[in-house]
């Protein structure tokens, strides 16, 4: 109860900053942090609960934007519609993800998910109706009632979307599919002798990180008025999503949230302070001093503190 | 004695405040903020490089007259690296963050075309900075292109006709899959259907490709005899060396038209030899007559070369210039930095440049084009100064600055 | 595109060569992940910083395949060091390690990408020689040099390696650590010491890889990414274990490689790599010549 009532509180708390004279280039920011929520969050179901590392998250969040894309050109569908159109088409990619995993374990699974990628970059760029490699401009609505803007909307709507994928993955978390996939994590073969349905929950964990990936990477051509595939299916929404939840701690839902919080919010002042190149230093660096010396992340350095100062 | 000594310092002060006099005029009121986003380096960077140079020239000559009403003028300009992905973020923080009153696009199409839809949902005026029809699907109506070409007609015109005058009957199409190259050859292919051209090849190519050997090989094979290339510049010289491996044929009788980079000096001294024969498009060559070129490129090349940029600078840098100078025309006419008011004046007057005069149409193009149309001659490798001399790029077109013919086939020019 | 059977066997004697070439590029591959288990996801960033590090040198006039070679013991000791590293921080802590093993190397990845980009900037690079430029001329057939090159020093390379694993005692040691470490020690080999020297020799071959590299093509920093795709494709389809199994398996990418080039157009020739590699995947993990 009480992490609902918190939730509901951030929500409307969020509501008024956005009808606050803030600086537009807040909101502009705090869209890609909260972006990264969702994606460490989604990541997380797959990789941190269930211990497939998903390398493919370019090719969810890419496929959810040219979903969008396609409810917005073809129908002129309004901003929900293109997210749960995206979140369909990136949940049964999500499902296609799955069945792989049927054969292919560790490292052969992850490369297979970076092969997707490069597909479904290659697929989008022969596609003329989509833009190919050229892109599109586009126009966003002029109307964003009751939000002043429409980067304010979007803000907005990103902060209801981080709030249902925490929910998601507090839920799963702490029920029967949880704990099947934590029995799947530590021992594939085991957990089957024991009866665990693992094809059936892995199934499920695919279908819903694919989902939730699509579904943040659905508001983003209205976002930047622009879309391109190269930068749609840019290999580092992999190795961001991955260092967000190593980062924060694999294993309980709040570890992805501080990982993005952290690692977003940095990356985030070093692009206008210093550039943007050197965001995928920071990530890169802190991903690689977190699996070395703390692989549990900063959850698992909290507990750890937690018990020796008992 | 203490008298003499303060009337000694006094006179001292007084000097040293006349000395600090300017900065004191701007100290004030507020600067005049100027902002862009330039791709310094990535594919685009030969010339933006170069383009830099040009504008910050612009940003201290009219600061050195007084500023513009009576401010100065601050500039500011990030490094989008040729990325299209990076420019509206960096427009986002320029109008947010920096605060700056007005933009200038980046230079080239790609950078620029993803900024369109966000400058006009601003109401922001944007002076073009050699983007190809970027604003024909956005349709802003505060948007200046400074470029000396209009459409892709104007663009191709010397080109075709010049290939069709020397025999060709047939045409191949390459062209890179990004927003110039696409609404070049897209211009291109309308403008030929009514020609009676046969059209033997035509394929795009990711803007990513590196390697040409392939389509070099398949044009030859489709033994086209004009060559319509539009490419951005590290395609431009992946393709020319390809074509000097792998070979077009005899049959061709011209080549080039669309190829961005083959104008910057530094692309030009790496080609070389390499360069001869192909004929291409180009703003500015040796021997055009503008009004004041002579002393920009003189005061150019001293900055140029303390920066270790193009020393050159024909392509691009005078027309940086120029944007200066229209924004300077146009804030002092109307007295205001306002974007609404300052577009009026564009819209309606003919301004003065460096580059000769300028008018804009309806959709922000120029109207009075003058894009020349060249073949590359005699060039040898690894010289810069080369290229000063007006025989080393021999103009078939417009007839205005026309220097000489087509020498054709194409494989007869290389040997030139 | 029109079909006519002299493109074909141009695209095929140029998928041959470009074969040739992506197998000396996935042959460190081959031993670090195919004989060590590594999951050495940086390998391809490892290949685009050889390629750097023979532009720099090519900057003071040095030939590109000299400066593979003297990149080469450099290199050596890099994987080495690199190999000590993830022993001692990764495999000897076990299993739950492969999630961190994986994104440790991912991480390596981007790290030396974005080193690169701060140092060289992120336009593309290429490599000055006499034998860049020109072509072999067959008839109507048009034979770059520099995939000639590159062919020849591939084979060579391959060749090499290939009885060096089976002659020499440490090579034979190499192949056999990644079966059975315990017998390996009986036999008095130190099998971590065993490793660090096929991981210094897998990236070691790097340099002379990434020398090819910037020879046949120009190079920037994200070039590793797609290289991930061929390299992998490769090894897979090779086989895990097996040398010469690779010099094959990279032959039939660069022939698929080079006929979709050909006949679909530049705008497919990134998926054939991949989807070859899922191919594989799909239907017969072992790949052509696995153990």
């Amino acid at each position: 109860m009480r992490f609902w009532s918190i939730c509901a509180g951030f929500i409307v708390l969020a509501f008024g900053l956005v009808q606050s004279p803030v600086n537009d280039y807040f909101f502009f920011a705090g869209f890609v942090i909260l972006q990264a929520i969702v994606l460490a969050t989604a990541w997380n179901i797959l990789g941190g609960y269930a211990g497939y590392v998903n390398f493919g998250v370019p090719a969810f969040v890419g496929t959810g934007a040219y979903a969008a894309l396609l409810v917005h050109l073809s129908i002129s569908g309004p901003l929900i519609v293109q997210i749960l159109f995206a979140a369909l088409v990136s949940g049964a990619l999500g499902f296609l993800v799955g069945l792989i995993s049927v054969r292919l374990r560790g490292i052969f699974f992850s490369i297979a998910t970076v092969a997707l990628v490069f597909i479904m970059e290659t697929l989008v760029i022969n596609w003329r109706y989509l833009g190919g490699a050229t892109g599109l401009q586009l126009t966003r609505p002029t109307e964003a009632w009751p939000f002043d803007g429409y980067v304010r909307m979007l803000f907005w709507v990103m902060v209801v979307m981080a709030v249902i994928a925490l929910a998601i993955a507090r839920y799963i978390q702490d029920s029967h599919f949880g704990r099947g996939l934590r029995a799947l994590r530590d021992s594939e073969d085991a957990a089957e002798c024991a009866g665990v349905p693992t094809l059936r929950l892995k199934l499920m964990a695919c279908t819903v990180s694919g989902a939730l990936l699509g579904a943040a990477g659905a508001p983003m051509p209205m976002y930047m008025s622009y879309i391109e595939p190269y930068s749609s299916f840019n290999l580092v929404y992999a190795v961001s999503a991955l260092a967000m939840p190593i980062i924060g701690g694999m294993s309980h839902w709040i570890g992805p949230l501080v990982g993005a919080i952290l690692l977003a919010t940095i990356q985030q002042i070093v692009t206008v302070t210093i550039s943007s190149e050197l965001n995928v230093l920071v990530v890169g660096v802190l991903l690689v001093v977190f699996v070395i010396a703390a692989p549990d992340g900063i959850v698992g350095l909290y507990r750890k503190w937690k018990a020796s100062s008992k | 004695m203490d008298k003499m000594r303060r009337k000694v310092v006094g006179a001292a002060g007084a000097s040293v405040m006349a000395a600090s006099l300017p900065s004191q005029v701007f100290a004030q009121s507020a600067p005049i903020k100027i902002g862009m986003s330039m791709p310094q380096t990535g594919g685009l960077g030969g010339g933006g490089q170069a383009a830099l140079v040009a504008i910050r020239l612009w940003v201290d000559d009219v600061n050195a007259k007084g500023g513009l009403l009576g401010r100065k003028v601050e500039f500011v300009a990030y490094d989008d690296q040729s990325n299209p992905a990076n420019t509206p973020g960096i427009y986002a923080k320029l109008l947010d963050v920096d605060k700056v009153d007005l933009l200038i696009a980046p230079y080239a199409t790609v950078p620029t075309a993803p900024i369109m839809p966000l400058v006009k949902q601003r109401g922001k005026l944007l002076m073009g900075n050699f983007s190809f029809q970027v604003n024909a699907d956005v349709k802003h109506d505060m948007w200046f292109n400074n470029a000396p070409w209009n459409d892709a007609r104007g663009w191709s015109r010397g080109f075709i006709e010049s290939g069709i005058a020397a025999g060709g009957k047939s045409i191949a199409v390459v062209a890179s899959d990004q927003d110039f190259a696409q609404n070049l050859a897209d211009g291109v292919r309308a403008y030929i259907t009514n020609l009676k051209l046969n059209k033997v090849y035509d394929q795009n190519y990711p803007p990513t490709t590196k390697d040409f050997s392939t389509i070099i090989r398949a044009v030859r094979a489709s033994r086209a005899e004009i060559i319509f290339i539009a490419s951005y510049p590290p395609d431009s010289a992946g393709i020319v060396n390809a074509i000097h491996e792998i070979g077009v044929g005899e049959q061709v009788r011209i080549l080039g038209g669309g190829m961005v980079g083959l104008g910057f000096t530094p692309i030009m001294i790496n080609l070389g030899s390499k360069l001869n024969g192909i004929t291409n498009f180009n703003t500015y060559v040796p021997g055009m007559k503008m009004p004041g070129i002579d002393n920009f490129f003189r005061r150019y090349t001293e900055r140029a070369k303390a920066q270790k940029v193009d020393e050159l600078g024909f392509y691009l840098p005078p027309f940086n210039y120029a944007i200066g100078q229209m924004l300077e025309q146009a804030i002092n006419a109307t007295k205001s930095i306002d974007d609404r008011r300052l577009a009026d004046y564009f819209r309606k007057n003919e301004m003065q440049t460096i580059v000769g005069p300028v008018r804009f149409d309806a959709g922000g193009e120029r109207v009075n084009q003058r894009l020349i149309t060249a073949q590359f001659r005699g060039v040898k490798d690894k010289d810069q100064e080369q290229f000063r001399s007006p025989d080393r790029q021999i103009v078939i077109f417009p007839p205005s600055d026309k220097t000489g013919d087509l020498i054709h086939p194409y494989e007869r020019a290389q040997k030139s | 595109m029109a079909f006519s059977v002299d493109l074909l066997i141009e695209a095929v004697i140029f998928g041959l060569l470009l074969g040739c070439f992506y197998a000396a590029v996935s042959i460190g591959l081959s031993v670090a992940f195919g004989l060590l288990d590594v999951p050495h996801v940086a390998h391809p960033a490892m290949l685009i910083l050889g390629s750097y590090g023979v532009y720099l040198l090519g900057q003071y006039g040095v030939d590109p395949i000299v400066a593979g070679l003297l990149l080469t013991p450099v290199f050596f000791f890099l994987g080495a060091g690199l190999y000590r590293m993830y022993y001692e921080t990764f495999e000897k802590r076990g299993q739950s390690a492969a999630v961190n093993g994986l994104a440790f190397f991912f991480g390596l990845a981007f790290i030396i990408e974005v080193l690169l980009v701060v140092a060289f900037g992120v336009d593309q690079r290429s490599a000055e020689a006499g034998y860049i430029g020109g072509s072999l001329k067959l008839g109507e057939f048009r034979i770059p040099f520099r995939l000639v090159v590159a062919f020849g020093v591939a084979l060579v390379l391959t060749a090499a390696l290939t009885a060096y694993l089976s002659r020499t005692f440490t090579g034979r040691a190499i192949k056999a650590v990644g079966q059975d470490e315990a017998a390996l020690r009986l036999m008095g080999a130190d099998p971590v010491r065993i490793k660090q020297i096929a991981f210094g020799i897998a990236t070691g071959v790097n340099a002379l890889a990434g020398a090819m590299l910037i020879i046949v093509t120009p190079v920037e920093p994200t070039m590793d990414r797609i290289y991930i795709g061929r390299t992998f494709c490769v090894v897979v389809l090779a086989g895990l274990g097996s040398m010469s199994g690779t010099l094959v398996a990279a032959i039939i990418l660069g022939v698929a490689e080079s006929i979709v080039l050909m006949f679909l157009g530049a705008s497919w020739a990134p998926a054939v790599a991949f989807g070859l590699l899922l191919a594989v995947l799909a239907f017969r993990p072992k790949g052509l010549f696995g153990r």
